[in-house]
């Protein structure tokens, strides 16, 4: 059973408006549809020949109904019906509440939006994606535990920014297919129609001025509507648990999971932004530039995409909702039990070889000692690993299976690139080898402070 | 005549504009030339290469969401002490008692949703390809300005002194001390001693560069008000002047070349 106070008249009333705004949207929608959408199809099945704003005018009703059930207010709070039944919450909860899942599941999301980008960006698939976004929100935040963490007003610009993301992604794509066909049909490309030249007063002096007073105004409701947050008192002996750095750093403070601190806060940080950096030195594809496409360039909007959704959003998101006492992994609709145990028992490289029953027989198991020679031997197939992996798989990429990046690229900037590359796709592996296999460390001196 | 020119024909109002109102091509194009806040803009650009579906604005935001920083900033610089007993209290002051406490709140927000719109800025140019030559040095620089912002925001956020903010700011610091070579627990900091005796101690290491201490205490919060208010601001100012400029000297806005 759930111990929190569950729904309340003011959270009833909030939700009745959001789903009032919800119903305003759908209206305007359908609308819109029944202008652009035209008729299903006469040979389908049940709905042909209805118009497709029908879809939405159902739509809308139920979410009216929704509204003024909310509004009604006449029953006990913690009698109102609708909210998510614990049958759903429960599975929901024991499926996704687990990293490997997590993050499998955002990188299978950022391989279907690539994939699946000429589907998606048709307008009603985007917006039905986005309504059931929402209507899954609103039906979540009837649930206490997902309104305590997402409702936290430092947390509120992290769904924002989700949506917000989001939408831009759909614009590139729209626009991004759209070019890629005119690309292939050799038309010319989105607004190249549009090429005069326009004086900046009044043209782009208004639109300014009409952003910075939509902003302010934003600014000064978002400060009226939510308080920023206060806690009690600075004070060094009460230890909260969990302790998170501001949001924003989440995602390096996940990967503390995987990697010592000397890695996650200061040498992959550093290779984020010396890589960023380095970008418009390695790319040496001349396309693409100052227009929106994605083919002549899918490999760099892959990659870039691929470090920005899931490894830097997903573990944000990750990170500041999923993660609780002892850094442990919550769902969504989960109580922050800090009795929560999750057995950790993990192994480094060194004794996964060392004990192997082969090796222990001959050299009888882990060596011991603290000389700098035993430590070295001890950690031998971990430096192997390390030194093959950043030193040689970049000239055997080179020579194989890149050999086309590194003839165009030359010997300085291919090694800047693969090692760039190696770097960044050395945290989903440490991921995978400790899922599969609980390796600790592939390098672990703890005399030094130096593990991997 | 009306007072409308009346005012516009005086001697103090054509000292201030040397120019009639831009309403005909003519003083539009001198308005953009002879104002100092508007002459960052070119005098003309290309339809395309202003359309809002096209730029999504991000980089305009996040230079407004500076200013209006710098705006609340000094505001609540003027009633904020950073001090061990004074900080918790007159954050909760304009909270609870002062009315202009919201500049507070603006202050915040406005800083999330400047980390924000920075990543969005970075997301469209890459998206644009307009990191590519000639925009190559501008695009380091905009790196340069992410790293400046969320320092901006961390060094902000210990300002409050409650249990959120040191906590956060132990946890981010802590990895100073993991420094390669220069952290108290970092590798290789056992390499860099005298006669035996470690250089890099606890009591001389990265992280207490930053703290001012061993720990998140008096010392770090004056640290942090420094670099919040003077220091990094100052930086940034100084790159966002270079960013605007070389965007005008690197072939001008994005678009198709």
């Amino acid at each position: 059973m759930n111990p929190h106070p569950d729904l309340t008249s003011s959270v009833l009333h909030g939700l009745g408006w959001y789903y009032l705004i919800l119903f305003t949207m759908n209206l305007l929608w359908t609308v819109r549809s029944f202008k652009v959408d035209g008729e299903f199809d006469k040979r389908t099945p049940v709905v042909g020949g209805i118009p497709v704003a029908a879809v939405w005018a159902v739509l809308s009703a139920i979410l009216l109904m929704l509204s003024a059930a909310h509004f009604t207010g006449g029953s006990d709070p913690a009698k109102f019906v609708i909210r998510l039944p614990e049958w759903f919450k429960n599975p929901v909860d024991a499926f996704f509440a687990d990293p490997v899942v997590y993050f499998a599941g955002s990188v299978g999301l950022f391989w279907a939006m690539i994939r699946f980008r000429e589907w998606w960006i048709r307008e009603s698939v985007a917006w039905s994606m986005l309504q059931a976004s929402l209507i899954f929100m609103g039906l979540s935040l009837s649930d206490y535990d997902f309104r305590q963490i997402v409702g936290k007003p430092d947390n509120v610009p992290i769904v924002a920014m989700l949506f917000i993301v989001s939408f831009l992604t759909w614009i590139y794509f729209k626009r991004a297919v759209e070019n890629d066909k005119r690309i292939a049909d050799g038309r010319p490309l989105v607004g190249s129609d549009d090429n005069d030249k326009v004086l900046v007063w009044p043209d782009l002096v208004y639109t300014e001025l009409i952003c910075m007073v939509v902003l302010t105004a934003g600014l000064i409701f978002w400060g009226v509507a939510l308080e920023a947050p206060l806690e009690e008192p600075a004070s060094s002996v009460k230890t909260p648990n969990p302790s998170k750095a501001p949001w924003y750093f989440l995602g390096l403070q996940e990967m503390l999971v995987y990697f010592d601190p000397w890695l996650a806060g200061v040498v992959l940080p550093g290779i984020i932004l010396g890589g960023l950096m380095a970008i418009p030195y390695i790319d040496f594809n001349k396309a693409g530039n100052g227009y929106y496409c994605f083919k002549q360039r899918s490999f760099a909007i892959c990659t870039f995409m691929f470090g920005f959704f899931p490894l830097w959003i997903a573990l944000i998101v990750l990170g500041t909702f999923l993660r609780g006492p002892n850094w442990n992994f919550y769902g969504i609709y989960e109580v922050w039990d800090v009795h929560k145990v999750k057995a950790a028992n993990n192994v480094n490289l060194s004794e996964f070889f060392w004990n192997a029953p082969v090796m222990s027989s001959f050299f009888g198991g882990l060596p011991k000692g603290s000389s700098v020679l035993t430590i070295l031997v001890r950690e031998s197939p971990g430096i192997v690993f390390i030194i093959g992996y950043f030193a040689l798989l970049p000239p055997i990429l080179g020579l194989t299976i890149l050999r086309k990046y590194f003839v165009r690229m030359g010997v300085l900037r291919f090694l800047v690139f693969s090692n760039l590359a190696l770097w960044m796709a050395i945290l989903p592996l440490k991921m995978l080898l400790r899922w599969t296999f609980s390796l600790k460390y592939i390098v672990g001196i703890p005399e030094w402070f130096f593990n991997i | 005549m009306s007072v409308g020119d009346y005012i516009r024909n005086s001697q103090i109002w054509k000292s201030v504009f040397r120019h009639p109102a831009p309403t005909d091509r003519r003083n539009r194009v001198v308005v953009m030339l002879t104002n100092f806040f508007l002459h960052l803009h070119p005098v003309s650009a290309k339809q395309q290469g202003i359309a809002l579906s096209y730029t999504w604005c991000m980089g305009g935001i996040t230079f407004f969401l500076f200013l209006v920083e710098t705006l609340t900033g000094v505001l609540l610089m003027f009633y904020y002490r950073p001090t061990l007993e004074w900080a918790f209290y007159d954050i909760q002051a304009l909270r609870d008692v002062q009315t202009l406490g919201i500049m507070r709140e603006i202050h915040r927000w406005g800083a999330h949703a400047m980390v924000i719109t920075v990543w969005l800025h970075m997301y469209r140019v890459f998206l644009t390809g307009s990191y590519k030559p000639p925009r190559e040095f501008n695009w380091v620089i905009g790196v340069l300005l992410l790293v400046l912002t969320l320092l901006l925001s961390f060094t902000g956020y210990l300002l409050p002194w409650d249990q959120l903010a040191i906590w956060a700011i132990t946890v981010g610091s802590n990895m100073a001390r993991a420094h390669p070579f220069l952290g108290g627990e970092g590798p290789g900091f056992q390499l860099l001693n005298m006669g035996g005796y470690d250089l890099i101690t606890n009591a001389s290491d990265a992280k207490f560069l930053l703290l001012g201490g061993r720990f998140v205490g008096e010392a770090t919060l004056n640290r942090f008000y420094i670099l919040h208010c003077v220091a990094v601001p100052l930086v940034a100012a100084g790159l966002i002047a270079i960013h605007f400029w070389r965007v005008r000297k690197d072939g001008g806005i994005s678009q198709p070349l």
